[in-house]
């Protein structure tokens, strides 16, 4: 009797799962759905961003490309440090770029700022630790973020060497202003940081901050392609990036 | 079987008590409350991007395709059964046309006594009408 009773319930399982993956089938695939692309996205191996740092530094406490990225992205603004959200901000150079600044006087770069953001890197350790493939990494070498996924582990957090992810210790809408109804906002406990617009690429726009900076310091390019902007610009010019020692491979260069 | 005639009246009794909603409405009684989602203004004779059987019955499962396709897969574009081309977005595709979430959403999902958070974050302004 037992055994039969097992039988019963191993095949009512099965069962169940097959009626179940059937109904997922219908409701979601049953119909002939149809996906694409934009026919204006921009399409690259491997997104990078090359930072031409005595350009930016010409303009002292310029900050257009932080307002464009804060603007497009509905970033709130907290007075308070430890609720700060920050995708692309400034950092004085010893910290984003410690022990080289000795090196590369000339320019006397290494007195002032400079512009960091998420390195996207190849071998991104804060996707290696994500517990639920929140944060993942793209065929085009974007390292996304998934907000729908994020449970708010902040291991992420841990892992990056770059400190390039903010968490919404509170609900972000306290501090926004306008809101871009072109991006969605966030809600409390999730992760957020650097997308390289991805958003803005998939319609065929460069990413904010390379649009807004009217001095051309910034340059966004695909890196696997060797007549792209960003290589021409690593050929002529001595370039460094951040902590390359951890071996994470980053995509974001400072011409120094 | 003691006092058969009344178990078997009152098991009687509570049977037709507990199904009394269906033969009231058999018996061509107005039926109970029903959510009815209206309209915005000029939408009448417009096409959704599936057909309106579709979308009533799987809107959920297709704004969580789009979710994942746009997010994870980079496919944003999503294109009806007549070839139709769409942008997947709830906040500027969705409830451009269906601006009255409040009428139109809210009321099924009210009903239902669903809270989807969609809205948390996918919205330019607070919804109209809410209710």
């Amino acid at each position: 009797m037992d055994e039969d009773r097992r039988k019963f319930l191993k095949l009512a399982g099965v069962a169940a799962l097959g009626i179940g993956s059937a109904s997922l089938v219908k409701t979601v695939n049953g119909k002939e759905r149809r996906s694409g692309k934009f026919p204006q996205a921009l399409e690259g191996k491997r997104w990078a961003m090359v930072i031409d740092l005595a350009k930016c530094q010409e303009h002292e406490g310029c900050t257009l490309c932080m307002n464009a990225c804060n603007q497009v992205h509905n970033i709130p603004h907290f007075d308070d440090p430890r609720h700060e959200i920050k995708w692309i901000w400034k950092e004085p150079f010893e910290n984003a770029l410690p022990n080289q600044e000795e090196d590369f006087l000339e320019q006397g770069v290494s007195k002032g700022p400079a512009v960091v953001l998420c390195n996207h890197c190849e071998r991104p350790p804060c996707v290696r630790v994500c517990p639920t493939q929140a944060t993942f990494k793209r065929e085009d070498g974007i390292v996304m973020m998934d907000m729908h996924r994020c449970i708010g582990c902040r291991y992420c957090i841990v892992a990056c060497p770059y400190g390039s992810r903010s968490f919404n210790w509170q609900d972000p809408h306290l501090g926004l202003g306008d809101i871009n109804p072109g991006y969605p906002t966030r809600m409390r406990g999730v992760v957020e940081k650097c997308i390289f617009c991805e958003e803005r690429l998939a319609k065929g726009k460069l990413p904010a901050c390379v649009e807004a900076c009217p001095y051309g310091a910034l340059t966004f390019g695909d890196l696997d392609d060797p007549g792209s902007k960003v290589r021409k610009l690593l050929k002529s010019r001595y370039a460094v990036r951040r902590k390359v020692e951890l071996g994470t491979r980053p995509g974001v260069f400072y011409l120094v | 079987m003691y006092d058969s005639g009344k178990v078997i009246t009152g098991l009687l009794a509570f049977a037709v008590l507990v199904t009394l909603p269906f033969w009231y409405t058999a018996a061509g009684g107005k039926g109970g409350f029903r959510p009815e989602p209206k309209l915005a203004p000029g939408l009448e004779g417009k096409k959704c991007v599936e057909s309106k059987a579709f979308m009533r019955a799987s809107h959920m499962d297709l704004l969580n395709l789009w979710r994942d396709e746009v997010v994870r897969q980079d496919l944003r574009v999503h294109f009806s059964p007549d070839g139709r081309a769409f942008e997947k977005s709830l906040t500027n595709t969705c409830l451009k046309c269906h601006s009255n979430t409040g009428e139109f959403c809210d009321r099924c999902h009210n009903y239902v006594g669903v809270q989807p958070y969609c809205w948390d974050c996918h919205m330019e302004k607070k919804l109209k009408g809410a209710e």
